[in-house]
């Protein structure tokens, strides 16, 4: 906190004087917000625009990767959400997605079901179950869990999940379940192409505007104080615990939408989509994009994912390489992630529970006479 | 009946013996002052009180209540609060984004994430504000306060649930005279409807505000009584007094 010890030195000042103008505030603008406050709509809004053109200008093939690509972002929203607003370093977000693939695709092979009425919802409930049976045992204990026990809980889930499905023969082995039918409506069916592009574009965004909306609630509000500091808030009477294992199973459901539909997009599944692979992943994209601000979750997998696939068409054999580099960077000079070059601190953390231009920064109410009335 | 019980709590950590049979009792509305040399336990006593640590033996009894396995939230719950020794504000929220915080533990999910209560709250939070003195800061970063605002924002959160029971661990340290002055014209009001624990190295602070002392040495207590009694105890004086 380099902002109270820069504090210290302060001592002795007359205490009124000391404006938020020269005290040093930690890493960013932290005072007044002024220009730049509404950089966050405007950026979220190009990359929506840019998302709804693309099958436009896009061959048919790289309209397919497209919809490969937001359904990876909508897996990133949820480990975003766990670990850029809650704070739970989740190694395992994979086991949720992979799950939920797995268990669409089997309803698809032994049960004949393909309605997207049924699979989306039966995805989401897969995602929820085991993240709720995970978090509870991982989260939920009467004293908060270490940050190791919960990254090496989440990363041992996954992991055996993975050994699990490749050694099952029922779950098809190491080839997984091949030739899921396509996801279906009534009569028609869903192909790759624009249409399903859309449609998984279009679940994007309400997850995206639903996420968004929790976050910049009072509940977002208090898991901004459980990720700055859960023993602090749990002196407040929180229930920290509780609070984690919520967000946990939110964010377990998410995946668990992204796996079902990846699953019926692709046309199969196999055991990375529930191992470390997948997890470390998604890690990769929310930190290069930018953590605890949902459009850097984003950002991160559309930039990850369109960077890997130009290089491995162009430079099959560095590509790894180049694109490990460019990670190291950004996470070492970057830590923010790449929309911190366009957000400031400030906006990045928001407000709570209202809309944020409803009462302007300056607009501090007239102090009361309170005298000593005990609020 | 006391407000606060706590009786022959010791804390053995490996071969160190922190505490060793202290206790503590404080009753309502009474501004109670730990002292005592460096190492004697204040701190130490001051956790198991909090929930911080579980004492290795003895019982901490809250409003008629065993509360010596409660958890912090569980305390926090029962009506007692903390404020650490060392500053825990939340550092890139506003001041104002701060005290709700605190003031919405108790709200339930359901009015968390409907952002329900946060209307109802709003007086409250700019009452608290103002209370100490903060109330033209609302909308800047905690960060960007000084050393001495930013305790006050702490002591400020630590109140907003409105405890029976206070436990500030050196609310001063690393503050100026003048600020030291305004801290104690800033915890007297709170006196009509909480009661306060205090560790502090600052005697004459201590002697300004408290009610009743209690002196620990070697993590056993030493005396308790009235400012006065103990002002006069010749142990005391010997082993603290002097030296200060």
């Amino acid at each position: 906190m380099g902002g109270a010890e820069q504090a210290v030195a302060r001592i002795g000042e007359e205490p009124d004087v000391v404006t938020g103008e020269d005290a040093p505030a930690a890493r960013a603008p932290a005072g007044r917000a002024s220009a730049g406050w509404k950089v966050l709509p405007i950026v979220e809004g190009l990359v929506l625009l840019i998302a709804l053109v693309l099958p436009w200008v896009l061959q048919d093939y790289l309209t397919v990767f497209a919809t490969r690509v937001v359904i990876l972002a909508l897996f990133a929203l949820s480990f975003d959400l766990v670990w850029g607003y809650a704070g739970i370093m989740s190694f395992g977000q994979a086991l949720f997605f992979g799950a939920a693939g797995y268990g669409v695709a089997l309803m698809a092979r032994d049960l004949n079901v393909t309605s997207i009425l049924l699979i989306l919802p039966a995805g989401m409930l897969i995602g929820l179950t085991a993240s709720l049976l995970l978090g509870g045992f991982l989260l939920l204990g009467r004293y908060p869990s270490s940050v190791i026990f919960v990254s090496l809980g989440t990363l041992t889930g996954s992991y055996a999940a993975d050994r699990l499905a490749r050694g099952w023969y029922y779950l098809g082995g190491q080839n997984g379940i091949p030739s899921i039918p396509p996801l279906t409506l009534g009569s028609y069916e869903f192909e790759e192409g624009p249409v399903y592009y859309y449609m998984v574009l279009g679940i994007l965004l309400v997850v995206y505007l639903l996420c968004r909306f929790l976050v910049r609630s009072q509940f977002g509000l208090a898991l901004a104080g459980l990720r700055e500091n859960e023993q602090r808030i749990a002196f407040f009477g929180y229930k920290a615990q509780h609070l984690k294992a919520i967000i946990f199973a939110v964010g377990g459901t998410i995946a668990g939408l992204a796996g079902s539909l990846y699953a019926f997009h692709e046309g199969f599944v196999w055991p990375n989509m529930l191992g470390v692979v997948f997890s470390t992943q998604v890690v990769l994209y929310v930190l290069f994009g930018g953590s605890g601000t949902l459009i850097g979750a984003v950002i991160g997998t559309v930039i990850i994912e369109g960077v890997s696939f130009w290089l491995s068409d162009n430079y099959r054999d560095v590509w790894p390489i180049i694109l490990g580099v460019l990670l190291l960077l950004v996470i070492m000079f970057r830590p923010l992630g790449l929309v911190s070059f366009v957000l400031g601190e400030r906006e990045r953390v928001g407000s709570f529970g209202k809309g944020p231009n409803k009462k302007g920064p300056n607009k501090a109410p007239k102090p009361k006479e309170t005298g000593n009335a005990a609020p | 009946m006391p407000l606060l019980e706590a009786q022959g709590i010791s804390k053995v950590y490996g071969k160190l013996t922190a505490l060793d049979g202290a206790a503590l009792t404080v009753g309502e509305n009474e501004f109670h002052g730990l002292i005592g040399p460096n190492g004697s336990g204040k701190s130490t006593l001051m956790k198991c009180v909090a929930g911080a640590e579980v004492p290795t033996t003895g019982k901490v009894a809250f409003v008629n209540t065993d509360i010596t396995a409660f958890t912090p939230t569980e305390r926090a719950r029962a009506g007692m609060s903390l404020k650490f020794q060392i500053t825990s504000v939340l550092p890139t929220l506003t001041l104002y984004d701060n005290i709700l915080l605190a003031l919405q533990a108790q709200s339930s999910l359901f009015d968390l994430v409907l952002s329900r209560t946060r209307n109802r709250l709003h007086d409250q939070v700019m009452t608290m504000l103002t209370q100490f003195r903060l109330a033209d800061r609302a909308h800047d970063a905690a960060a960007a306060l000084s050393h001495g605002q930013q305790q006050w924002l702490e002591i400020a959160m630590a109140l907003a649930g409105k405890p029976r029971l206070l436990l500030l661990d050196e609310p001063t340290g690393g503050m100026s005279l003048e600020e030291r002055r305004v801290t104690g014209e800033l915890l007297q009001p709170i006196k009509q409807h909480c009661s306060l624990v205090i560790v502090e190295h600052d005697l004459d602070f201590i002697r300004d505000i408290c009610d009743r002392l209690t002196v620990l040495d070697q993590g056993k207590v030493l005396a308790s009584g009235t400012v006065a009694e103990i002002q006069a105890n010749k142990s005391v004086q010997e082993i603290y007094l002097r030296r200060a």
